[in-house]
């Protein structure tokens, strides 16, 4: 049943009992074309374009815990393509596009919110790198503007401009960036994909991989072997856990980000507003909340819980850009593990393993490209080469010297 | 997290730097024939455990010892804190 | 108005208040909502979603409904708890949420909407047309977002941060938390009690119970006083402990004066770091209520807290005297509100008891097997609805007390994610899988009468003593007079009218009868499709209720159903504490150079350079305009000698037998073949074969040498070069210190730099064939002053680096002016330094990105390939060996054209887009020795293309700019001044 309006007003009226489910639970079949593991966004995203892009059928997506419990229901829901490198900003331009027809693609409001993002910049040298980079995002048609001191004053005057530790010379603005509500976005894609016919199956994790020489066969899972011709893995955090049972190691560490949201206040931001001398970049819900975070702590974890210091880090940077912020309260934090890769952007590729794709590697940047990451990754599933603005993406980029490396810190996950 | 340095006893991991798998420790030889494929897999493949990982701290605002850390990733309880130099050199407490 | 005559507040200091500036009387002692109960205010706010008139409904930390503003103007601060806020003279607070008056909010029009503001309802609309979200509906969205509002002013407050390493941290002061302070205490051990009350006691305070033949009160007072007598037990109110995290370390918050009409110096609150051996939580148990129809309005309450206003402040929840009570409850603890109020000579209408054999336990009617079925009162409660086997009544009744059963406060214990267990005889969640080192005490883990949390208390603190091997005595456990409460499984009672489940949000039971239909049962859906525990109060009293109601629909146990997760903070905490005070120009250190303050007096501008302040330019008078200043000061340096402060550059002494062999390995270059007193320019690369920094390094002596980094880099090439040391190598004999702080260092540069220095130092042969270029040497200057000379320069000119103790450095420079004014000599800041080696193409952070390799400077033969370093191997990767941007300069064609840092280069005839992008411009500045503007830049094959016309795009900011390509070396290509 679609989605409108006029439905939610029918149904209002006759006392919500036209609401189906979102999406069926069905039991697994034996035998799939597709078996896409992770039923994150990615994940969700890359079934659906399958179906609806590439017209392929008998799709499943396996998915350990409920849909969109992994990253896609845990970030800070920024969506920005505001990237500097040639390998990667072609892609996040992408996804933007797709970001923008994103509700009527999937006739599920994600709330697509286009409000801004502005990085500040404290240095001449930091403005010249800003400056690069928004040539490049102009270069790619994703549009941008230096914004002087002066014009950031109008546009914030909450700042700390006067008083700073690192005075705020200006900022880079992307007026298409924004915000989108995490959780619709997942579930948009899990209602659209299952219309498609894609079998969403929760509580059901992989247990390993039935390979025959050098060929993928299936998936054994805790609800029983399930055969597949193609199976996509998109389970960032998971990554190397997932692909160990296929014996392969990535160039990836498990990290945890936290993140936080304040109590609900009367809107107050305008966009996304991010630190460039502090690690600490805040947005405001479309209920109220200040959502906000900063660096990941730092070492490899699985735990999904933070520590102290990075939580007194991102509140230091907080107080110090915005001194506005101290009578705002803290309302809940929370842990997401991040496939932290070797240089700070994803991996879209085939594997060693004939019948065997691997979608991982989006350190804490993921969320902005669910939209290109499903397609591209659907692309790959289905025709077996990459798509044109994932081509960068390959396994083999740290073997052959082709890192896509944006913050030049090398090979040292926690550095990115 | 509190870091059980071996000299120093318990210290705040605040005073330390992290910076991977122990093992980085394990340079691979340059003059050796896959010397390409091994400093490859050294720099840039990691087992990233769901549990007990060996792991390099920087005591940087203390002894700047590096350390290696044996740590559990799910909990993060800590195992064990050695030198690295002592680990390096095969020295063992 | 409904003042009683009992409880602990001071008569003797009346206070005034206003709410809604409405001046109102209060006690000291009061919280705001107390006094605002005792001057029959019951109307407080306004829901999130439909605006419906709420009043207060807790007396604790978990308050959804009676969230005001307090204060004004920079001190405003929003969704502040009322139960939560002590009482002082003048205190000001202001409902939130409404259009117009509380009284007649005019978005209350959303409650008419609700059948179309269902769970979710957002998903599903606001679609079409496209373009019409960011217009038209998100605005008209987030006008009705939040609930407070900040004042966009920055925090005038102070904060503090501190940090305490107790043997025993305690966590809630009732009667559990006392008997473990004082058996710990007792004992010796070193005890943190923290509360996140204004007074300790917990439940005690807000009963009329008896312990060891005492009020408990009064044995309350008697334990504070032993505890305080006691040096190593610390007693911290108003301390919320709100999270805990690794290794025995917990987070909390201390409000120092928040209480307080005056500060009077002090700061607003502290945030503490508790780093505990052992910790007990004694967190207590939370009311929780069971939804009916129209059981939100104002004078509708958690029964616990209308006998905790009654006990402990005094006060009757009713509006008038003759208002009547009335209890609904599941459990035998709404007895107790209804024997207690009934005592006091209160007005108790009746308990209306869901359970069929339930009984009177005092002086009031009981209606057993009879619920609340629906309520009336637009903006207070006078009527409710009592249903029994199908048939209802209609009763007054102003006042409304709910009992669901209680839920230990688990959450701490489940901070590192554990999930607590359902316990089907007492229905509720028990802590289960507690963070290493904590144990759980009291109603925390269901152990909840008084007699039980005492004991349970004292055990706690016994293991606790036991484990820290400190001594334990024992003393017998002191007892009580309550019996444990028996609670019957009944969730919620069926209506077809909306029963809230989480208040602040506007859940209802219908919304989770959707989320269900919708198949969003998963807590996790349920919760962030509804929004269900997502308001201020986390949850805390409609969490557990939800889960029961999606139990029944779902046909599965509670614990089948699924658990929460709780996630730090246990109560909301202020920004501004978890910051520390630390904001302004003191976010982070300021690093000054020997010579800060010599500069300051010579006016120079100075700008943050990471860490440190760097003198900018020296004005002089009669500059308007900075480039005068710069300008001046670079030609000072090619004309005559500037002097630079370069302390800021990394310094490293390496000393040891293997120093050589070892600096082999860090530079991809060869320092082996250096001779003592020689130095030489060496690159360093990653160990991904990327040029990671650059720098000098000078043999002082054999095994002794001085490695200079760059002033970004200068901690992290120490810590990558102590890993070699320790982690790749620890068999080679060298050591290594950082001597950065230690020696100031300052450039003396120009065509008559050396004659500038031979003024300086003692005896010392500077001429070109005794000190040649790349010299260095120990030497003493002014009669004795130790000093090193190195003679490198970065400007391209004649020039050395002279450095000595940092002590000495503003006297240096001082001394250096004084022996050079006949020679013009100038101070020069890091403008003038970086017009300097740009004119001379050297390279900076600009041009060493880290994404760059040693081939794009023109350097390729620095990686030797006669020998390991670090980085050697994998530099020789496709990637970057077939690397082609090289490293060149620019010059406007229009000499009057500007060169932008960041323009993007291409061919005059390529259309510009990333695929014909062939480089970019890395640093520019005007110089005052070529007349123009100039540029550094990577272009593909850059050195074979001098003379070429390119463009320098920059759409950014609208411009294209023609320049031609030429060598990076603007200045003396052949390097014949520095070596003069």
């Amino acid at each position: 049943m679609a989605f409108s309006g006029f439905r939610v007003v029918k149904e209002a009226l006759t006392g919500h009992k036209g609401w189906g489910p979102l999406w069926r639970n069905p039991e697994p079949q034996a035998q799939y074309d597709f078996i896409i593991i992770g039923g994150g966004g990615h994940g969700l995203a890359t079934a659906y374009h399958l179906a609806k892009t590439y017209g392929k059928s008998r799709i499943a997506v396996l998915e350990k815990g409920w849909l969109g419990s992994g990253n896609i229901g845990r970030n800070t829901t920024i969506i920005r393509s505001n990237y500097l490198l040639p390998g990667n900003q072609p892609f996040y331009e992408f996804s933007m596009k797709l970001w923008e027809n994103q509700e009527q693609d999937l006739n599920f409001n994600s709330m697509v919110s286009q409000r801004t993002i502005i990085n500040l910049f404290h240095s001449d040298g930091q403005r010249d790198a800003y400056r690069r980079r928004g040539n490049a995002m102009h270069l790619s048609g994703a549009g941008g503007t230096l914004l002087s001191q002066h014009e950031l004053r109008e546009i914030a005057p909450f700042l700390n401009y006067d008083n700073a530790r690192f005075p705020i010379k200006g900022g880079l603005r992307q007026e298409r960036a924004g915000t989108a509500r995490h959780d619709g976005v997942a579930w948009g894609y899990a209602r659209a994909a299952d219309r498609l016919g894609v079998d969403l199956i929760q509580n059901c994790e992989v247990t390993g991989f039935r390979i025959q020489a050098g060929k993928l066969q299936g998936v054994e899972t805790t609800r029983g072997y399930i055969g597949a011709k193609k199976v996509g893995v998109a389970v960032a955090g998971s990554s190397s856990r997932v692909m160990a049972q296929a014996g392969i190691r990535l160039p990836i560490e498990s990290h945890v980000l936290q993140a936080f949201v304040s109590e609900g206040l009367k809107p107050i931001i305008p966009g996304v507003i991010t630190f460039g001398a502090g690690h600490f970049y805040v947005s405001q819900s479309d209920k109220g909340g200040l959502v906000f975070g900063g660096d990941i702590d730092g070492y490899n974890t699985y735990a999904q819980r933070g520590n102290l210091p990075v939580i007194e880090d991102v509140l230091e940077g907080g107080m110090a850009l915005m001194p506005m912020l101290g009578r705002a309260r803290l309302l809940r934090s929370w842990g997401g593990i991040m496939d932290m890769s070797m240089d700070g952007s994803p991996i879209i590729d085939r594997t060693e393993i004939e019948g065997l794709y691997l979608n991982a590697g989006w350190c804490y940047g993921g969320f902005k490209a669910t939209p290109a990451s499903g397609y591209t990754f659907a692309h790959l599933l289905a025709t077996d080469t990459p798509h044109d603005t994932a081509t960068a993406y390959r396994l083999d980029r740290f073997a052959r010297g082709y890192v896509i490396d944006e913050k030049g810190v090398g090979a040292q996950p926690n550095l990115h | 997290m509190l870091i059980p340095h071996p000299l120093l006893g318990l210290r705040d991991a605040q005073e330390f730097t992290y910076l991977g798998d122990a093992t980085l420790l394990n340079r691979p030889d340059p003059q050796s024939e896959t010397a390409d494929a091994a400093f490859h897999d050294y720099v840039y493949l990691r087992d990233n455990p769901a549990g007990v990982h060996r792991e390099l701290w920087f005591h940087d605002a203390g002894d700047r010892s590096w350390l290696v850390v044996t740590r559990d990733t799910t909990t993060h309880e800590i195992l064990g804190a050695e030198l690295a130099r002592d680990v390096k050199l095969g020295i063992t407490a | 108005m409904t003042r009683l005559s009992n409880g602990l507040i001071d008569r003797s200091s009346p206070l005034t208040f206003r709410f809604n500036g409405t001046r109102y009387q209060g006690y000291a002692g009061d919280t705001l909502a107390s006094a605002l109960l005792a001057n029959g205010v019951q109307l407080v706010g306004r829901s999130f979603k439909y605006h419906r008139p709420r009043g207060i409904f807790s007396a604790g930390s978990e308050e959804p409904n009676a969230l005001v503003t307090v204060g004004r103007d920079a001190q405003t601060e929003p969704n502040t708890r009322a139960t939560m806020v002590e009482l002082y003279d003048g205190l000001e607070a202001y409902s939130q949420n409404h259009v117009g008056p509380l009284s007649h909010d005019i978005m209350a029009i959303n409650d008419l909407a609700a059948p179309f503001l269902s769970a979710g309802f957002y998903y599903k609309t606001f679609m079409w047309p496209k373009t019409f979200w960011e217009k038209l509906y998100e605005p008209m969205i987030r006008r009705a977002a939040g609930l407070g509002a900040l004042s966009g002013l920055p925090d005038p407050a102070s904060y503090d941060r501190g940090f305490l390493h107790p043997d025993l941290l305690i966590i809630g002061a009732g009667a559990a938390g006392l008997i473990s302070a004082l058996t710990a205490g007792r004992a010796g051990a070193h005890v943190v009690l923290a509360d996140e009350d204004s007074r300790m006691g917990g439940r005690l305070l807000a009963e009329d119970g008896i312990i060891d033949g005492i009020p408990a009160i009064d044995w309350v007072k008697t334990t504070l006083d032993e505890l305080r007598s006691l040096p190593n037990v610390r007693l911290m109110t108003r301390t919320t402990v709100f999270g805990a995290y690794d290794h025995g370390v917990y987070g909390a918050v201390e409000r120092v004066s928040d209480h307080l009409a005056a500060t009077n110096g002090q700061v607003r609150q502290t945030f503490w770091r508790f780093t505990a051996k052992r910790t007990i939580l004694a967190t207590g148990a939370t009311e929780r209520h069971i939804p009916f129809a129209n059981n939100d309005r104002p004078g509708i309450m958690l029964a616990g807290a209308i006998r905790a206003y009654a006990n402990r402040w005094g006060v009757s929840a009713q509006r008038k005297a003759h208002d009547r009570i009335a209890i609904f409850t599941n459990n035998d603890d709404g007895h107790r509100t209804a024997d207690a109020l009934s005592k006091k000579g209160l007005p108790v209408l009746a308990v209306i008891d869901a359970r069929p054999d339930a009984k009177s336990l005092g002086h009031y009617q009981t209606f057993a097997g009879s619920y609340v079925s629906d309520t009336r009162g637009r903006k207070g409660v006078n009527t409710i609805e009592v249903t029994r086997d199908g048939q209802s009544q209609w009763l007054e009744c102003g006042v409304l007390g709910v009992s669901g059963g209680w839920n230990p406060n688990v959450h701490l214990a489940s901070h590192h994610r554990a999930r607590p267990i359902w316990d089907n005889e007492k229905l509720c969640f028990l802590p289960s899988g507690a963070p290493v080192g904590m144990s759980i005490a009291g109603a925390a883990r269901g152990q909840g009468t008084t007699t039980q949390a005492l004991a349970d208390g004292q055990h706690a603190a016994t293991n606790a003593l036991y484990e820290l091997g400190l001594p334990v005595q024992s003393h017998p456990a002191p007892v009580a007079n309550d019996e444990p409460s028996n609670v019957a499984p009944i969730w919620h009672m069926p209506s077809r009218k909306r029963a809230w489940v989480d208040f602040q949000n506007d859940v209802t039971v219908k919304d989770i009868k959707l989320s269900h239909q919708e198949n969003m049962r998963a807590v996790e859906h349920l919760k962030r499709w509804t929004t269900l525990g997502m308001a201020t109060d986390q949850g805390k009293t409609s969490n557990v209720t939800a889960l029961a109601v999606m139990a029944e629909l779902t046909s599965q146990t509670i614990p089948e159903t699924g658990t929460t997760i709780f996630r730090p903070p246990y109560t909301p905490v202020s920004m501004a504490v978890l910051g520390g005070g630390d904001t302004g120009a003191n976010f982070r250190p300021s690093r000054l150079t020997p010579t800060h303050e010599w500069a300051k007096s010579l006016g120079a501008t100075f700008v943050e350079a990471g860490q440190w302040m760097r003198a900018q330019w020296y004005p002089r008078a009669g500059e308007t305009h900075w480039r005068q200043s710069v300008d001046r000061e670079a030609q000072a340096v090619r004309a005559n000698v500037g002097i630079c402060d370069v302390s800021t550059l990394g310094k490293i002494d390496v000393q040891g037998a293997d120093a050589a062999l070892f600096l082999d390995r860090i530079y991809s270059n060869t320092i082996s073949t250096l001779k003592v007193g020689k130095t030489r320019y060496g690159l360093m690369l990653r160990e991904d074969g990327q040029l990671y920094d650059d720098g000098t390094c000078a043999c002082m002596a054999e095994g002794h040498y001085i490695v200079t980094t760059t002033t970004a880099n200068a901690g992290a090439v120490f810590q990558r070069m102590e890993f070699a040391r320790q982690c790749l190598w620890p068999e080679l004999d060298v050591t290594l210190i950082s001597t950065t702080d230690a020696w100031a260092q300052i450039a003396v540069a120009g065509p008559k730099s050396r004659q500038l220095l031979s003024r300086v130092v003692d005896e010392f042969d500077l001429s070109n064939t005794a000190f040649p270029f790349m010299s260095c040497t120990e030497l003493t200057i002014c009669n004795g002053l130790r000093a090193r000379l190195f003679r490198i320069s970065f400007s391209g000119e004649l020039a050395y680096e002279l450095a000595v103790p940092a002590r000495y450095g503003a006297a240096l420079m001082e001394y250096l002016m004084g022996k050079g004014a006949d020679l013009g000599v100038t101070p020069y800041g890091t403008e003038a330094l970086g017009v300097l080696r740009i004119e001379k193409g050297h390279a900076t952070g600009n041009e060493i990105t880290g994404q760059t390799t040693a081939a794009m400077l023109g350097l390729e033969k620095m990686v030797s390939t006669k020998k390991d370093s670090i980085g050697a191997i994998m530099s020789r990767r496709q990637g970057l060996a077939s690397e082609t941007r090289r490293l060149v300069g620019l010059v406007p064609i229009d000499t009057n054209d500007p060169v932008v840092a960041g323009s993007h280069l291409f061919t005059t005839t390529a259309d510009q887009n990333l695929k014909n992008d062939q480089g970019w411009i890395t640093s520019a500045c005007y110089s005052p020795h070529i007349n123009s503007a100039i540029g550094l830049a990577y272009l593909e094959n850059g050195t074979d293309r001098f003379g070429e016309e390119i463009i320098a795009a920059n759409p950014l900011e609208g411009q294209s700019i023609r320049l031609r390509v030429t060598s990076a070396h603007f200045i003396d290509p052949k390097g014949d001044r520095l070596r003069d």
